[in-house]
C-alpha cells in the first residue's frame, strides 16, 4: 500500500465520521431541544398542549399546595402573567416559595402546566440566569439575593 | 493576622509566578542557561508561597475565624470538623487557591523531578507553567479574594450549603481539579515544545505520566461527583447531561484521547502533531469547565452564584492561553518532522480510531453544551438541550469504540492481522453474543436495545481477558511459562486490561439501571406496605431524630425479601438551622443486584407521607467500573518504564519496541 492510499483511507474514515456525526447532531438537533418560556411568553403565544418546554419563574407566594395524594400543586409567576403547574413527586429540598425555579414539562389542555422536572438550585442564592434576565427585563428584580 | 499572611504570601507568589514566566524566555534569547535555570527554584518558592496562603485559609477555617468574609459566609462554629476543612473549597475563593496550588505542585514537581529532561525544555515549561500561574493568582487577587476581612466580625458564620456537606463531596473537588490541572502539564509540555520547535520520544515519555495521572483524578471525581447527586439529590439519576458535568466530562473524553495518541508517539514515534494539539484542546477544555462552572453563564444545578466581573476575567484568561497556543501551533507545528508509517490495520491505526471516535464525542458534547449559548447570544431565544440530544448523538459513536476496543491491544505495532487478532477474540465474542441473546430472551419490559449494551458490556471485559490471556499463551503453555510470562508482563499491560474491563463494568451498570430500573410514587400512612424488584417495604411511621448540627425526620421502613430481613432504611429529611435549609437523604440497600432506594418526602394532609421508591439494578457497576478503570490507571503509572524519576530513562531514544509491547 503506497503512503498516498494509506492517507487517502485516514482521511477518509475521518470525513465518514466527522459525517455521520453532524448528521446525528442535526437530527438531533430538531427533535430534542427544550425552549425556555416565562409564564408572559406563555400567555403571549399558542403553545400546543403536550409541547414540551421549560417553564421558569419565582414560586409564587402562598400558591403551593400539598397533601391531596402524590400531587403537588403550585403556581409560577414572573409577577406579570401566573400560571399553575402540577407536579407529582418529591420537590428538591431548595424548592420553596418566592425562590427561582425551572420546570420542565408541557401544557395540559385545560392550561396547567404539568411538570416531570422541577429544578431548583443547589446554592440559595443562585437564580437561575434565564429567570433573572426576564425578571430584570420586567423590572421586577430586586438585587438583595446578595450577601445579606 | 493569619489571613493577612496568608494575603500577603498570594502576592508574593504573584510575583515569583511572573519572573518564573519571563526569565526562561529571556534566558533562551540570551543564551543564558543559568537565567532560564532561575525557573526551577522559582517554581519551588512559588509552591511554598501558594502553600502558606492555602494553609492561612485552611487555618481560618478550622478556627472558625468570623473575621475572615470568606469564612463567615461558608463556615459556621457548630460544623463537623471535616467540612470546616471542605469548607475551604466548598465556595468559588477558596477553591480558586486550591486549583492554583495543585497547578504550584505540578510545577514544583516538574523542577524537583525533572532533573533528567533537557534543560531548555525543562525551563519552558515552568515558564509556562509561571504563566498560567501568575494569571490565575491575578484572577484571585483581583477579584476573588479569600481574605477580604469584615468588620466588626460576627458572631457566628452562615454555614455551609447542607447539600455540600458529604463525605463524597468534600473529596470530589480535589480530585476534579487534579485531573483539570494535572492536563496543564500536558499543555505546557507542548507549548515548550512549540516554542522549542523540537519534539521527541522522549517529548511523549515525559507527559504521559502526568497525562495519566491527571485522567485518573478526573475519573475518580467525575465518578465521585455523579456518585454523590445520586445519593444527596434524591432523584436517583447518575448522571443528567447538565452543562456542568458536561464540562468535566469533555476533558475526560480529549485527556482519554490524548493518552492514546501519546502511546503512539512514544512507541513508534507518530501523530507529533496531533498529540500536540490534543494536548492543548485539553486544558483548553478544562479551562473552559472553570469558565463555564464559575461565569454564571449556564443554567446549572452546579453552579457557583458569581459576579459576571469574574467570568470575563476567566475569558480573558481563557482567549490568551487557548488562542496564543493555538496561534503559536499554528506557527510552529509545520517545523516538526512527521514519524512512523504504519497500516491502516495495526495499533497504530486501532488508536487512531480511538482518537477519532473520542474526538468526534467530544465535539458532539461540545456543540450540545454551547449551542444553548450560542443561539441565545445570536437570536435571543433560549433553548435547552438535554438527555434525548446526547442520547441521540453521543452513544451511537460510542458504539463502534466500544466493539473496537478489544482488536487494538491484540493488533502489532506498524502492520496488524485482523484475521488473526479476530480468532482470538472468539471466545469473547461467544460469550457477549451468548449474554446479549439470554438478555434478549427474558428482556420483558427494556428497551431491545438495552441487551446488546449488556453484550458491549460483556465484550469489553471478556476482550480485556482475552489480551492478558493471549499474552502469557494461558492455553497453550506449561504453568510455569504461564508463570514466567505473568511475571514478565509489562505492568502497562494489566494497567490498560484493568481500564477496558472497567469501562466495560461501567457500561453494564449504565445500560441496566437505564432500562431496567423502576420507580414508584406513593402516598403511604404508617402501616402500610409496598413492594418493588422482589423487596417488600413496610412504613412503620415517621420519627424525629437530633444530628450535630441539624435536626431530621426519619422514616422507618423494614424490608424484606422472601419473608426474610433484610434491612431496616431510615430515609429522613434534614433541616439545617445554621443555614436554614433542608436536605433529603435518601434510605439506600446496595447488594449486587442493585440498589433499594427511598426517599421521604412531605407530609400529607390525613396523616400519609409521599413516599418514592426506586430499584436500580447493578447501579454500583457504574461507579466501580470508573474505580477499576483508576487502578488499572494506577497499575500503569507504577510500570518501571514509566515512572516518573527513573534514572536515565527518558533521556534514551525510543528504541524500537517488539511488537508485543
Amino acid at each position: 500500500m503506497t503512503r498516498k492510499q494509506r492517507r487517502g483511507i485516514l482521511i477518509g474514515t475521518c470525513l465518514a465520521v466527522l459525517a455521520i456525526a453532524v448528521g446525528l447532531v442535526l437530527f438531533a438537533m430538531r427533535d430534542s431541544i427544550v425552549f425556555f418560556y416565562s409564564p408572559s411568553e406563555v400567555a403571549e403565544m399558542q403553545i400546543e398542549p403536550g409541547q414540551r418546554f421549560r417553564l421558569g419563574g419565582l414560586v409564587e407566594m402562598g400558591s403551593v399546595v400539598r397533601g391531596e395524594g402524590t400531587t403537588i400543586r403550585f403556581a409560577i409567576t414572573d409577577q406579570a402573567k401566573t400560571l399553575p403547574v402540577t407536579y407529582t413527586g418529591v420537590l428538591p429540598d431548595l424548592f420553596r416559595e418566592g425562590q427561582g425555579v425551572v420546570a420542565e414539562g408541557s401544557l395540559e389542555p385545560n392550561g396547567t402546566f404539568h411538570a416531570d422536572n422541577v429544578l431548583a438550585k443547589h446554592d440559595e442564592n443562585y437564580m437561575p440566569p434565564e429567570v433573572a434576565k426576564k425578571l430584570k427585563e420586567q423590572g421586577v428584580w430586586r438585587d438583595d439575593a446578595e450577601v445579606n | 493576622m493569619i489571613a493577612e499572611i496568608g494575603h500577603y504570601a498570594l502576592i508574593l507568589a504573584l510575583g515569583v509566578a511572573i519572573v518564573q514566566a519571563v526569565l526562561p524566555l529571556i534566558g533562551m534569547r540570551a543564551r543564558d542557561p543559568q537565567l532560564a535555570a532561575v525557573a526551577l527554584p522559582a517554581s519551588q518558592l512559588q509552591f511554598l508561597l501558594v502553600g502558606i496562603a492555602f494553609i492561612a485559609l485552611t487555618t481560618a477555617f478550622v478556627t472558625s475565624d468570623f473575621s475572615v468574609l470568606n469564612v463567615w459566609q461558608n463556615s459556621h462554629s457548630a460544623k463537623p470538623l471535616l467540612y470546616k476543612f471542605s469548607g475551604v473549597w466548598g465556595n468559588h475563593e477558596g477553591s480558586m487557591v486550591l486549583w492554583v496550588l495543585i497547578l504550584a505542585l505540578f510545577g514544583a514537581a516538574v523542577a524537583v523531578y525533572g532533573s533528567n529532561l533537557p534543560k531548555q525544555l525543562q525551563a519552558n515549561v515552568l515558564a509556562v507553567q509561571g504563566a498560567l500561574a501568575a494569571a490565575f493568582l491575578l484572577f484571585i487577587i483581583a477579584t476573588s479574594n479569600p481574605f477580604a476581612r469584615i468588620d466588626p466580625a460576627p458572631f457566628d458564620g452562615m454555614g455551609l450549603n447542607p447539600v455540600l456537606q458529604d463525605p463524597a463531596l468534600a473529596f470530589h473537588p480535589p480530585f476534579l481539579y487534579a485531573g483539570y490541572v494535572g492536563f496543564s502539564m500536558a499543555f505546557s509540555f507542548a507549548v515548550a515544545a512549540l516554542i522549542d520547535g523540537r519534539i521527541d520520544a522522549a517529548w511523549a515519555r515525559w507527559v504521559r505520566p502526568w497525562t495519566l495521572a491527571a485522567w485518573m483524578c478526573l475519573t475518580i471525581g467525575i465518578a465521585m461527583g455523579s456518585w454523590w447527586a445520586y445519593y444527596e439529590l434524591g432523584w436517583g439519576g447518575f448522571w443528567f447531561w447538565d452543562p456542568v458535568e458536561n464540562a468535566s466530562f469533555m476533558p475526560w473524553l480529549a485527556g482519554t484521547a490524548l493518552l492514546h495518541s501519546a502511546l503512539v508517539m512514544e512507541k513508534r514515534d507518530a501523530l507529533k502533531v496531533w498529540t500536540i494539539l490534543l494536548a492543548i484542546i485539553t486544558f483548553s477544555l478544562s479551562l473552559m469547565g472553570t469558565f463555564l462552572v464559575r461565569s454564571g453563564v449556564l443554567t446549572s444545578v452546579h453552579a457557583f452564584a458569581v459576579d459576571p466581573a469574574r467570568g470575563v476575567f476567566i475569558l480573558a484568561i481563557m482567549g490568551l492561553f487557548v488562542g496564543g497556543a493555538l496561534a503559536l501551533f499554528a506557527w510552529r507545528a509545520p517545523l516538526l518532522s512527521q514519524g512512523g508509517l504504519f497500516a491502516p490495520i495495526s495499533r497504530e491505526g486501532a488508536l487512531v480510531l480511538n482518537n477519532l471516535l473520542l474526538t468526534t464525542a467530544c465535539a458532539a458534547v461540545f456543540v450540545g453544551t454551547l449551542y444553548p449559548l450560542a443561539l441565545e447570544a445570536l437570536t435571543g431565544e433560549k433553548i435547552s438541550v438535554g438527555p434525548p440530544f446526547f442520547n441521540l448523538t453521543f452513544v451511537p459513536l460510542m458504539i463502534p469504540l466500544l466493539i473496537a476496543v478489544p482488536f487494538g491491544p491484540l493488533l502489532a505495532w506498524k502492520r496488524g492481522d485482523l484475521p488473526g487478532a479476530a480468532q482470538r477474540l472468539m471466545a469473547a465474542a461467544g460469550i457477549a453474543l451468548g449474554v446479549t441473546v439470554i438478555m434478549l430472551a427474558i428482556n420483558q419490559r427494556g428497551p431491545w436495545l438495552a441487551p446488546f449494551g449488556i453484550g458491549f458490556g460483556f465484550w469489553l471485559i471478556m476482550g480485556a481477558a482475552t489480551e492478558i490471556s493471549y499474552r502469557v499463551k494461558l492455553f497453550e503453555a506449561s504453568g510455569g511459562e504461564i508463570w514466567r510470562r505473568l511475571r514478565n508482563l509489562p505492568r502497562a499491560a494489566f494497567g490498560s486490561a484493568l481500564a477496558h474491563a472497567g469501562l466495560g463494568l461501567t457500561v453494564i451498570g449504565i445500560v441496566a439501571t437505564t432500562a431496567w430500573g423502576s420507580e414508584k410514587i406513593l402516598a403511604l400512612k404508617p402501616g402500610d406496605t409496598t413492594d418493588i424488584a422482589g423487596y417488600h417495604l413496610a412504613f412503620n411511621g415517621v420519627a424525629p431524630r437530633q444530628g450535630p448540627n441539624y435536626s431530621e425526620r426519619v422514616a422507618l421502613f423494614n424490608v424484606t425479601r422472601n419473608g426474610r430481613e433484610v434491612i431496616e432504611l431510615t430515609p429522613s429529611k434534614r433541616e439545617f438551622m445554621a443555614e436554614q435549609s433542608s436536605t433529603t437523604e435518601a434510605g439506600i440497600y446496595t447488594s449486587w443486584r442493585g440498589d433499594l432506594y427511598v426517599v421521604l418526602g412531605d407530609a400529607l394532609k390525613d396523616g400519609a407521607y409521599t413516599i418514592r421508591v426506586y430499584f436500580h439494578p447493578l447501579v454500583w457497576l457504574i461507579w466501580f467500573g470508573a474505580v477499576v478503570m483508576f487502578i488499572g490507571g494506577a497499575v500503569s503509572l507504577f510500570d518501571r518504564r514509566l515512572r516518573v524519576g527513573a534514572p536515565k530513562r527518558a533521556e534514551t531514544k525510543a528504541a524500537p519496541v517488539p511488537a508485543g509491547e
